[in-house]
């Protein structure tokens, strides 16, 4: 089951309210009921680790990609995230760009850049987790 | 007359004040970057210690260091644009700028007077005084296309020169800066796709720069430079699956054992042997992960590599002659950075995640000391005062 779709399109949407009732209600007719309970345990559990509420991803696990983000991804984002050879990710440099993108792009790297695909380092929703987390303004390791 | 006596008093105390610090050379100092704390520790190399810390250096992700020709002074290129110059002697910030938005690395000029620095944002190069940190020029990075770029690869080279190349434009830029304030550049335009990092051989004759973009290196011959760029290797990764690259690697400490140069590859699981002479690859090396640094001992019989995520615990030591693997060390997570002592009978290792600078004696392979630092990325020694390129 992905869990990309429903997850973007919770983070793309600036009203959340609306995404949420527009996710659910679009799930429902994509899926019928049981596909819509299977999608909710789904949805609220990645917007759990997306929010920060650590309901999804132990803390272990959030340190382990606070510090993938800031030493690996950093290597060429630069560790405060302002862009090296790579470009800034920072919440300002990100604004308006689609979460459900920079996951892909996270998960499968951009072909013919630098750019590396990460997903034999994190799943799906950890790279929402990240990118949501990269749109609020990234935490530091301590 | 008691005013006199305590102006005496006063010049008394100051003078020990002054005379207060061991007389001490620095032939046998260095610094080592703690990058998530923007500050440094200068090392004391003969006896395994810290001499102390300096902070309020900014971001130093990807930071690097050059020392004035008396191994006093260190230069520290910061992230953010920062130049910081540090006196080893009293461990001491003593000047920082901030020369731009974001930077990658610098280079001293052969006679110690200058100080360029590569920038990404804005693209160029700025040179400074390197007694005052005073802004002597700027050459800003507009590639044939009129586009700005960023610059990587800058070094120094002989008859006063710096040369850097233009990552977005795909050009080589050769400064001649004997009048400071009037570089004259010669720009070579097309010598590949994405050139990522250069390096100088240590006699400053070859210029050699990495493509990202596309197969193959690209060659200036700064004794020939009306021959224009080449390029070598060619054919390396042709027909073969491009494979994604955790860490892109430094050309910075390339082995040059005489005859052949080892190089990293990119992507693959290899250290690559080229022939000096054909400019021809000899020879893959299989290693335990991509290589980042590829440094030679001082004496060239010997090869150590570090690796990328998620092989970056790890170590290995390639003997040059017969082209062995002979040794693999697990130092701990996030080995980033290598430097060997002045003459090579030791080897420091930096690890990130253990806090802590591993030393290593190079025959025996047993470990014989360790420094504490925070998170450490590059280890820097100041014989590379004499070092061109370094």
């Amino acid at each position: 089951m992905s869990l990309l779709g429903l997850s973007a399109k919770n983070v793309t949407t600036r009203e959340t309210g609306a995404a949420i009732t527009a996710s659910v209600s679009a799930a429902l007719r994509k899926l019928g009921y049981v596909g819509f309970v299977l999608s909710l345990g789904v949805f609220f559990s990645i917007s759990g680790a997306a929010f920060g509420a650590g309901t999804y991803l132990s803390s272990v696990r959030q340190t382990e990609l606070i510090k993938l983000v800031r030493n690996d991804c950093g290597s060429c984002h630069g560790i405060r995230l302002t862009g090296g050879l790579g470009l800034p990710l920072t919440p300002q440099a990100l604004k308006g760009k689609p979460a459900k993108s920079l996951v892909t792009t996270i998960l499968f790297g951009r072909p013919g850049t630098p750019m590396p695909p990460w997903n034999t380092f994190m799943t799906e929703a950890e790279a929402a987790w990240i990118v949501e987390n990269l749109l609020q303004g990234f935490p530091d390791v301590r | 007359m008691f005013g006199r006596k305590k102006l005496f008093l006063l010049a008394f105390l100051a003078l020990q004040g002054c005379t207060s610090l061991p007389l001490r050379g620095t032939g046998d100092l260095g610094v080592v970057i703690e990058r998530a704390t923007g500050s440094v520790q200068v090392l004391d190399t003969t006896h395994h210690s810290s001499l102390g810390q300096i902070s309020g250096l900014g971001d130093l992700s990807h930071a690097s260091v050059n020392y004035s020709r008396d191994e006093r002074y260190a230069y520290v290129f910061g992230r953010d644009g920062g130049l910081t110059k540090l006196d080893l002697l009293q461990n001491a910030l003593v000047k920082r700028v901030m020369q731009s938005g974001n930077s990658i690395g610098g280079a001293i000029s052969q006679d110690g007077r200058l100080i360029a620095v590569a920038n990404y944002v804005p693209g160029g190069v700025k040179i400074f005084n390197a007694a005052t940190l005073d802004l002597v020029a700027d050459i800003p990075a507009i590639g044939a296309n009129g586009k700005p770029s960023k610059v990587v690869g800058l070094v120094d080279a002989p008859a006063q020169r710096f040369v850097f190349s233009l990552y977005d434009a795909g050009e080589i830029w050769v400064a001649d800066v004997r009048d400071p304030a009037k570089p004259v550049v010669t720009k070579y335009p097309n010598i590949g796709k994405e050139p990522y990092d250069g390096v100088i051989t240590a006699d400053g004759r070859y210029y050699i720069a990495g493509l990202f973009g596309e197969d193959g290196l690209a060659l200036l011959d700064m004794w020939n430079l009306s021959a224009g760029v080449k390029r070598i290797l060619p054919h390396y990764g042709k027909g073969e699956e491009k494979l994604p690259v955790f860490k892109m690697p430094h050309l910075e400490g390339w082995a040059a054992t005489g005859n052949e140069l080892l190089v990293p590859a990119v992507g693959r699981f290899e250290v690559l042997v080229i022939d000096q002479n054909s400019w021809k690859e000899s020879g893959r090396i299989a290693v335990h992960g991509q290589p980042v640094f590829v440094v030679a001992r001082p004496d060239n019989r010997q090869v150590w590599v570090n690796f990328a995520t998620p092989y970056n615990d790890t170590v290995q030591v390639i003997d040059v002659p017969s082209r062995k693997i002979i040794k693999t060390l697990k130092p701990g997570k996030g080995v980033l950075h290598i430097e060997f002592t002045p003459r090579g009978e030791q080897v420091w290792i930096s690890v990130r995640d253990e806090n802590r600078i591993d030393i290593y004696d190079s025959e025996t392979f047993e470990k014989v000391g360790e420094v504490k630092a925070d998170n450490p990325s590059g280890i820097f020694f100041t014989p590379r005062a004499h070092r061109t390129g370094m």
